[in-house]
């Protein structure tokens, strides 16, 4: 594997020039931007509320600095109260070229599309020329996620997700598994893994905020499709979304954004602290790949059972479907048939030993299903955190 | 008790008391769970569960040797297990209704 060494020491497997609007309104001219450069790493991201969040601030900070991004075009409208002089600033002081363009400034939609293109082009050329460095399965931080999860998913592709987990922290890598609303029910034998008896009763008071939190909305991190794919309740889905998490011994936790310190393997904590103000903790799984892509992640995990066909914006995410009557159906949009477990044609370690493989690939630069179709979703919505209190991050 | 289960079902813990089903299965298709034969009365589809043996209202069911929620009625050894007859012990579930004539799991 070869990667882009950044100045925080961290190694990028892709070096995309990030296109960011700073405010739904300047949306459009980011994306029209965009879309002149259909087939190469230009991605969109932004942040579309006009008043100040903490929460959005850090993670688009977090995103431009990401070792999977190369250079940062800023789109301003002009109004908004994002902070775009500290997220430039923050991008310059890595090392990253970095412009800020402001519509009500630079002369509306054409203007900025036209300066934004050629900005965007100059890095490219440049970006194209950048040399690549050695890179360790170490040097990797691997998320993990499941979406559209049905009653196979805690049988193949979470199991055996968890399997490459297993393997990538035996390397030293760093891995991160999230949504603790879909932890419920787990809390007690996920406990009993942390590294120390603190960070277990941090574990647990996580998952019982999310229990909280979803109990005030009225509802479980549970979809009716979960339902029709013979999943009855939000621990039995818990159950099953947990195996992803494999069986090493849990190093810390984590809240969106926050960068793990060391290799292990770590929970995010996705459900905001204090009382019930924005809404639902994440609207959709994309929402939570951004905050696993915030948290340093340059490979994602996707399993689906139900098959979901999403990727992301700066950073691959390899589809594991679990269901092999889904593969049969989408298997256009999928990396992994861990479904062969269920038909008796693979068992659980050739297929954590497959996703292995192909993450080194992909960290490698093999583009994964989603990428060579084409899919960059991004969500970033309001959110609070609190930070992570001593014991979640034991030395 | 594993190798006396139907080879199309999944025990996943000696200590469940449900069962899943590793394909679809149709109505009327015979299965060995245990010492009890039964016979399925509606198609099963992939990954839903199977009693294994009778619950009791309130009792917990049991999956991955884990509490996956409760039993709202009785259920007989070999009835589908699923939103009608269990409930979540945290949040309820939320599910939609679907067009006349589409059945939905």
């Amino acid at each position: 594997m070869r990667g882009y060494l950044r100045s925080d020491g961290r190694k990028g497997i892709r070096n995309i020039v990030a296109v960011a609007y700073l405010v739904e309104c300047a949306h459009h001219v980011g994306r029209e931007i965009v879309a002149r450069f259909p087939d190469q790493d230009v991605h969109l991201i932004g942040f579309p509320g006009c008043f100040p969040n903490a929460y959005a601030q850090k993670i688009m900070e977090r995103l431009c600095t990401h070792p999977n991004v190369g250079a940062v075009l800023l789109l301003s409208l002009g109004c908004e109260s994002f902070d775009k002089y500290s997220l430039a600033e923050a991008v310059r002081a890595s090392g990253r070229p970095v412009e800020t363009l402001t519509i009500q400034n630079t002369g509306g939609t054409r203007s900025t599309l036209n300066a934004g293109r050629d900005w965007v082009t100059a890095r490219l050329a440049e970006l194209d020329a950048q040399p690549t460095v050695p890179m360790a399965l170490s040097e990797l931080t691997v998320g993990t996620i499941c979406g559209g999860s049905d009653g196979t998913s805690g049988l193949t592709g979470n199991p055996a997700a968890g399997r490459a987990f297993d393997r990538l922290v035996e390397a030293g890598a760093t891995c991160i598994f999230e949504e603790t609303g879909e932890l419920i029910g787990c809390e007690e034998i996920m406990a009993e893994r942390a590294i120390t008896p603190a960070l277990g009763n941090e574990l647990r008071h996580a998952v019982a905020k999310a229990a909280r939190y979803y109990a005030t909305l009225g509802y479980g991190s549970f979809a009716p499709g979960n339902a029709d794919g013979g999943l009855s309740t939000i621990e039995e889905k818990s159950m099953g979304a947990y195996a992803k998490s494999g069986h090493s011994v849990i190093s810390g936790l984590i809240k969106p954004g926050d960068i793990p310190p060391h290799g292990g393997l770590y929970l995010m904590d996705v459900v905001p602290d204090g009382e019930v103000r924005f809404g639902f903790p994440n609207i959709s799984d994309n929402a939570e790949i951004v905050e696993l892509i915030a948290s340093g992640c340059q490979v994602i995990l996707f399993i689906t059972g139900r098959g979901s066909v999403s990727g992301s914006a700066l950073s691959p995410v390899i589809k594991i479907c679990a269901n092999p009557d889904t593969f049969r159906r989408l298997s256009e949009d999928m990396d992994v048939d861990a479904g062969r477990i269920l038909e008796g044609r693979a068992t659980l370690d050739e297929v954590g030993q497959e996703i292995l493989s192909l993450v080194e690939a992909v960290a490698s630069g093999v583009a994964t299903k989603s990428e060579e179709l084409g899919h960059r979703e991004f969500i970033l919505a309001y959110k609070a955190f609190e930070p992570i209190g001593p014991a979640c991050l034991p030395a | 008790m594993t190798a006396a289960i139907d080879p199309r079902l999944l025990l996943l813990s000696p200590v469940d008391n449900v069962v899943i089903a590793r394909d679809s299965l149709p109505a009327g298709t015979l299965l060995h769970l245990g010492a009890t034969e039964i016979r399925l009365v509606a198609e099963v589809l992939r990954g839903h569960k199977l009693a294994c043996r009778a619950i009791a209202p309130g009792e917990k069911i049991l999956k991955y040797g884990a509490p996956i929620g409760s039993a709202t009625r009785a259920i007989l050894t070999g009835e589908h297990v699923h939103l009608h007859n269990i409930k979540s012990d945290y949040t309820a579930t939320h599910v939609i209704g679907s067009p006349a004539g589409e059945t939905r799991a």
